[in-house]
């Protein structure tokens, strides 16, 4: 019995030290998202949070979502920001200086924004549908299968339709991104003809 | 007995570490929407409000709605991708209309955006 309850606590301490650790990375980063007034630091606190949720999704056995998150978010979408603040100014290095009353009405609707939120989850504890107990404990979902087999069966199975639109709005997305980047440069080389 | 004393001092990590940490982050891409003046500051705090709302549905999926053992049902995870998926694309738009901004007023200030008629 104890010796069950202490390797119980062994993983839950691993878990624990694992989810505070990425939790505090994650927050700090974003913060630091947040303060940071340089664009190009502010692009790898980005990078930061975003390595960091990609942590988070192997604590929460989502493994395939994990590698779609560096894959995807970290080295595309990431290196697709940076692209653009190199494309978009002279000097990277360049500071915007919000005003005083911004400063003001951003940290009032945080503030807001973040006790609402706090106190919308904390109020569910004690929700009857949901005792508190069923969300301590992730779900069993058995070691005999591996999930991203799962992940494959429900996007060809029941998410067919938005995995098909999914691949619409890439094509959509690809060609219009190429024929706005195309409409600019035309643009600029009959002013310079001009 | 010191790793019960620190799983008694540490509480065990459930649904709500994760829901409270995806606030958090939540928030932080509000300030960052709020306070940069620069258009892509303004998309990197978007994509900060998507992490997110990613946290969440992974949290949940793991948590409170996965399914039976031996049948987990995913749905969170094929939501979380498609999110990931809209964002990609999202991103590219973006900067593709941001470049545009760029080249007719030669700044990524978005107040200058105040020039623009509609």
């Amino acid at each position: 019995m104890t010796n069950a309850m202490l390797a119980i606590s062994d993983t839950q301490l691993a878990t624990n030290v694992l989810f505070y650790t990425l939790a505090a990375g994650v927050a700090l980063s974003a913060l630091a998202v947040v303060l940071s007034r340089n664009i190009v630091r502010t692009a790898l606190f980005l990078l930061f949070t975003l390595g960091g949720v990609a942590g988070l999704y192997f604590l929460l056995n989502a493994e395939f979502l994990a590698a779609v998150q560096l894959v995807v978010y970290a080295g595309g979408t990431l290196i697709l920001i940076i692209f653009g603040v190199m494309l978009t100014s002279k000097a990277p290095g360049m500071k915007f200086e919000p005003k005083a009353i911004e400063v003001l009405v951003a940290a009032i609707t945080g503030t807001i924004m973040l006790v609402a939120l706090l106190a919308g989850i904390i109020s569910t504890r004690g929700y009857a549908g949901h005792p508190a107990e069923i969300v301590r404990q992730p779900l069993d979902w058995g070691t005999s299968q591996y999930p991203v087999s799962d992940l494959g069966q429900a996007l060809l199975g029941d998410y067919l339709l938005p995995f098909e639109l999914a691949s619409v709005l890439l094509l959509v997305v690809m060609i219009g991104a190429a024929f706005l980047a195309k409409g600019r440069r035309r643009r600029s080389g009959r002013e310079d003809k001009v | 007995m010191t790793l019960t004393l620190a799983t008694v001092c540490i509480p065990p990590v459930g649904l709500y570490h994760y829901l409270i940490l995806a606030a958090f982050v939540f928030v932080c891409g509000l300030l960052t929407i709020l306070l940069k003046r620069n258009a892509i500051g303004i998309l990197m705090g978007v994509e900060l409000i998507l992490n997110a709302a990613n946290i969440n549905l992974a949290a949940f999926n793991r948590y409170a709605h996965g399914g039976l053992p031996g049948f987990p049902s995913l749905d969170g995870q094929v939501f979380a991708l498609f999110v990931i998926v809209l964002a990609a694309a999202e991103a590219a738009i973006a900067l593709a209309i941001f470049l545009n901004f760029y080249n007719n007023i030669a700044s990524i200030d978005v107040e200058r955006g105040k020039e623009l008629r509609g």
